[in-house]
């Protein structure tokens, strides 16, 4: 492979990393406070892109409008999930929350999929990218489409917001402190309980956003989230649980990884991420950017 | 002349008495017929079999027991979901048999889940009739005494639509497949046909996750390799997505025209049929070919609330052809059935000049080379087909010489 093919594919790489850096990103965030492992996300990601449809048809709402809605739509019911639901797990053991949220997911899956199929007779639905980033635009290098340059900006964009909030202001303080020791930041009289729902909202919002994002790349069908969040627990895992800059960091490279391996061997493409994933492992436990246990 | 009337008449009426005699007699394993749909209830390729097939099952049942008194509630229909996997073909199709007591196997998308029920059928002496699955193997070196393969196949596929795409100028392909034995022998057929049309491959064929939903290393590919086709062996969902973004990274503006291995109604009505506009493909039938046609998908759309796949189609078919060869054998034995299928020549309103290959199974019908019409040519709702040309049933499919088979 020439260096500008393998150019074209590290750029196309970017776009597949930006979903999986958003997804988990919201994973990190809440695994770092809530100590919860939300198996939930993906189906939140496709809640997300359904929305974007659903607004569509309902009210004709195009993407501009959905871009905003639907991911509050989503932080929205995952906020009364966590009050509703989740809390009443968090003195047990972790693998309860596992088994909740996973049980959400089937249901909330098999819930969209009778509503699609009932009210718009379809069970994959096609969605268009607003006209003024259909098309494509020559970049030199590479003739690409103007949409897919938006994900990979707009996700940029969402990445460095979280990273000023969380690494630059009070709030992003309390966050860091709550994700690096939840006991100890209790004990300089913060109230971390408090922070929990909020925190929780943001994480599967930023979730329903890389779904409205995905929704005019890929069909929007109700197990479109389901490999995705298989990939991206991965990415979270090589990252270090609970690490943000790792999640970030790790999404972007995982999207590349996978993009190259796909032009060099295609049978490979979506193994690679768990080879990386076991090699980590077992050089580094706690992940690339994550602070071994000891250290917490 | 009135005792010959007479005559006559008794003799009608003893003839009339002694086949339904017969017909009654016909030896059925615990009274009943029953055909086990086994098919994708819930993932990729539900929409187009699923449980359309299983109610285009249904329908022939119910029409033939109107036509049959003597089978009148004797025939019943089971669906059973395979989710695509072959392990889980192979355990359902032993369960079908052995505890629901099915008689025949129908349907079976995925090729490797046709593979794998069929190996079971043959152990267990019931008939299969494969329609949703593709691979050749099934009448070359994975045939057995008991699988007949239906419909279409790869090597139709390939023969009508390489051929045909080949012909009219698109003589330099990239294609993608993906990679479980679907994908794997229609790129070989595909290659073949290609190469055999004067055309050529221009780089070894790429095989894809399955299933999967981003396509964009591929395309991106063909954008530097430049073919004059991209050629995409991928079925149901993940076609619509290769499509989507074949359409998103606009390669046909690029000059590099799309060629489709298997294309279904549904996928088409998926992304709209300006996505596919212009694009080649080989059916064994569709709901407009003519009145007939229309009459039976009318039929089917009133039943089923949707018009029928070419897919569901055959279903009712083969189911159909099924049971009259099991009033032919008044049995529903398994080998009492396959020696009335054998040889059997027939015509119904999805196959057409059709006969079923004693030495490969393979059940041969005219084909068609359609062409997607732009939604601004469409007459009526679901009219997404322009007509190209017919392929005869004798040279729509391998010829005998060629075939592996062995029983």
């Amino acid at each position: 492979m020439n260096t500008q093919l393998l150019l074209i594919q590290v750029f196309n790489g970017l776009v597949n990393g930006a979903f999986y850096a958003l997804l988990s990103l919201g994973l990190a965030v809440i695994f770092g406070m809530l100590r919860i492992v939300n198996f939930m996300h993906g189906a939140l990601y496709m809640l997300g892109a359904f929305t974007a449809f659903a607004l569509g048809q309902a009210f004709g709402l195009g993407f501009w409008p959905s871009l905003i809605i639907a991911p509050l739509v989503v932080a929205l019911i995952g906020m009364a999930l966590e009050r509703g639901l989740l809390s009443r797990l968090y003195g047990l053991e972790p693998s309860y929350n596992l088994l909740l949220t996973f049980g959400l997911t089937l249901l909330t899956q098999d819930l969209v999929k009778q509503v699609m199929l009932s009210q718009y007779a379809v069970s994959s639905a096609p969605y268009t990218p607003p006209p003024a980033l259909s098309g494509v635009v020559n970049l030199g290098f590479v003739v690409f489409p103007k949409y897919r340059l938006f994900v990979i900006g707009l996700s940029l964009l969402i990445c460095l917001v979280t990273w000023f909030v969380i690494e630059k202001t009070r709030v992003g303080a309390i966050i860091r402190a709550s994700t690096e020791n939840p006991m100890v930041t209790r004990a300089f009289g913060i109230d971390v309980s408090k922070w929990v729902t909020g925190v929780f909202g943001v994480g599967v919002g930023l979730a329903g956003l890389a779904g409205v994002l995905a929704a005019p790349i890929y069909s929007v069908e109700p197990y479109m989230g389901a490999e995705l969040i298989i990939t991206t627990f991965a990415v979270v895992v090589i990252g270090g649980m609970g690490s943000i800059l790792g999640s970030v960091v790790t999404g972007f490279a995982v999207g590349v990884l996978a993009a190259i391996g796909a032009a060099l061997y295609p049978p490979i493409a979506n193994t690679l991420v768990f080879i990386l994933m076991a090699l980590v492992l077992l050089v580094r436990p706690s992940g690339l950017f994550g602070l071994p246990e000891g250290a917490r | 002349m009135q005792k010959k009337l007479l005559t006559a008449l008794v003799s009608t009426a003893a003839l009339a008495a002694v086949t339904g005699a017969l017909a009654q007699s016909a030896r059925l394993s615990d009274n009943v017929v029953r055909v086990g749909v086994l098919t994708d209830l819930s993932g990729v390729y539900s929409e187009l079999s699923g449980p359309g097939s299983v109610r285009a099952a249904q329908l022939a049942a119910q029409d033939f027991m109107a036509a049959n008194p003597s089978f009148r509630n004797k025939v019943q229909v089971v669906g059973v979901d395979h989710q695509n996997k072959a392990d889980v073909a192979s355990n359902k199709a032993a369960e079908m048999i052995d505890r629901q007591k099915v008689d025949v196997l129908m349907d079976l998308p995925t090729s490797s889940a046709a593979l794998a029920a069929s190996e079971v059928a043959k152990n267990k002496k019931i008939p299969v009739m494969v329609v949703t699955g593709g691979t050749t193997a099934l009448t070359n070196e994975k045939c057995n005494k008991y699988t007949f393969h239906y419909a279409y196949d790869n090597y139709m596929l390939a023969n009508g639509t390489g051929t045909a795409v080949t012909k009219r100028g698109g003589n330099s392909w990239y294609i993608i497949y993906p990679n479980y034995a679907f994908g794997q022998d229609l790129n070989r057929q595909m290659t073949a046909a290609i190469r055999e049309n004067g055309g050529r491959v221009v780089t070894n064929s790429d095989a894809t996750p399955f299933p999967n939903t981003d396509f964009s290393s591929y395309l991106l590919k063909a954008q530097s390799l430049k073919p004059k086709v991209f050629g995409t062996m991928q079925a149901g969902a993940d076609l619509v997505n290769v499509v989507k973004q074949y359409n998103e990274f606009g390669l046909r503006q690029q000059g590099i025209g799309l060629g489709i291995g298997l294309l279904f109604e549904t996928d088409v009505a998926a992304l709209g049929q300006d996505a596919f506009a212009g694009a080649l493909a080989t059916v064994p039938w569709y709901w407009n070919l003519d009145q007939r046609s229309r009459d039976w998908a009318a039929k089917f759309e009133r039943s089923f609330g949707k018009k029928p796949t070419w897919a569901q189609a055959g279903v009712y078919s083969a189911t159909m052809t099924y049971l009259q060869a099991v009033a032919r054998a008044k049995s529903d034995d398994g080998d009492a059935v396959v020696k009335a299928l054998e040889g059997h020549r027939f015509s119904d309103f999805f196959a057409r000049s059709a006969y079923i290959r004693p030495q490969d199974h393979r059940v041969i019908l005219d084909v068609y080379t359609v062409q997607v019409k732009p939604r601004s040519q469409a007459r009526e709702a679901g009219d997404i087909f322009t007509k190209v040309a017919t392929i005869p049933a004798a040279r729509a499919f391998q010829p005998l010489s060629e075939s592996k088979c062995k029983f």
